[in-house]
């Protein structure tokens, strides 16, 4: 018998970037420029960037179970803002809901970004073998972030 | 840096040692997983001793950090996209 719970969390999280927010909010609003930093190799990725528009991303690491991102968007505001809602996927099974509200602000010649995310964890959301999966995912993300500042080194 | 953790307590120096990073970037890092509760450090005497600590998260906390740490690895990834791709106006402006 599924134990049914739901646990809430949410996060901030803030980026400079050196371009001016028109062109960061291209890199969210295009199919092609998002897929380039937000699916990975061999994902399945789709994006309707309008206001009741899908985005889907489906995809599995590491031999891992297939990770499903299913998204719709709620509100659009070039170059200010985007809220939308998605529900994540593990296997066929639905593991949490979120809403994301991302903004875009001008800062120093460059934009500021701030992302929040709130999510409802689902029932069965701490299953070991899906934390396990999350641990790989952290320690490649852990991996890649050194390899960046060692070549800037 | 974690997977040394995994065999014992560290110190900062011992921790910094495989790699040809500065002792204030491997601080950094090591702010970084205290802040997601993963390490925890004390200072005994003159030495800051490091350990893991994945008992110190909940599991909600744990999802969260994943989360939290996949949109943190997406944003570099926008950040290296943006710097990659000409600027097409200031490209064209300077034609």
């Amino acid at each position: 018998m599924t134990d049914r719970r739901v646990e809430h969390a949410n996060f901030t999280i803030e980026r400079a970037y050196a371009a001016s927010p028109e062109r960061v909010f291209t890199a969210w609003a295009e199919e092609k420029a998002k897929a380039d930093w937000f699916a990975r190799g061999g994902d399945d990725y789709r994006l309707d960037f309008r206001v009741g528009g899908r985005e889907v991303n489906r995809g599995s690491q590491g031999g891992g179970p297939v990770i499903t991102f299913d998204a719709r968007y709620h509100e659009i505001v070039p170059p200010e803002r985007i809220v939308y809602a998605y529900d994540l996927y593990v296997g066929s099974t639905l593991a949490s809901v979120s809403v994301t509200t991302v903004q875009f602000a001008p800062a120093d010649g460059g934009t500021r970004l701030e992302l929040t995310e709130q999510v409802a964890f689902l029932d069965g959301h701490d299953r070991p073998e899906w934390r396990e999966q999350g641990t790989r995912d952290w320690l490649e993300t852990l991996a890649a972030h050194l390899e960046r500042e060692t070549s800037r080194a | 840096m974690v997977e040394r953790l995994s065999r014992g307590p560290a110190s900062v120096s011992e921790l910094a040692r495989p790699f040809a990073m500065s002792l204030a970037a491997i601080v950094q890092h090591l702010k970084v997983l205290e802040a997601c509760g993963l390490v925890r450090s004390e200072k005994i005497g003159r030495v800051r001793a490091c350990r893991l600590e994945p008992q110190a998260l909940t599991a909600v906390e744990q999802w969260a950090g994943e989360r939290r740490r996949t949109w943190e690895h997406r944003l570099d990834r926008l950040g290296d996209y943006l710097a990659e791709q000409p600027d097409e106006w200031d490209t064209e402006d300077e034609k």
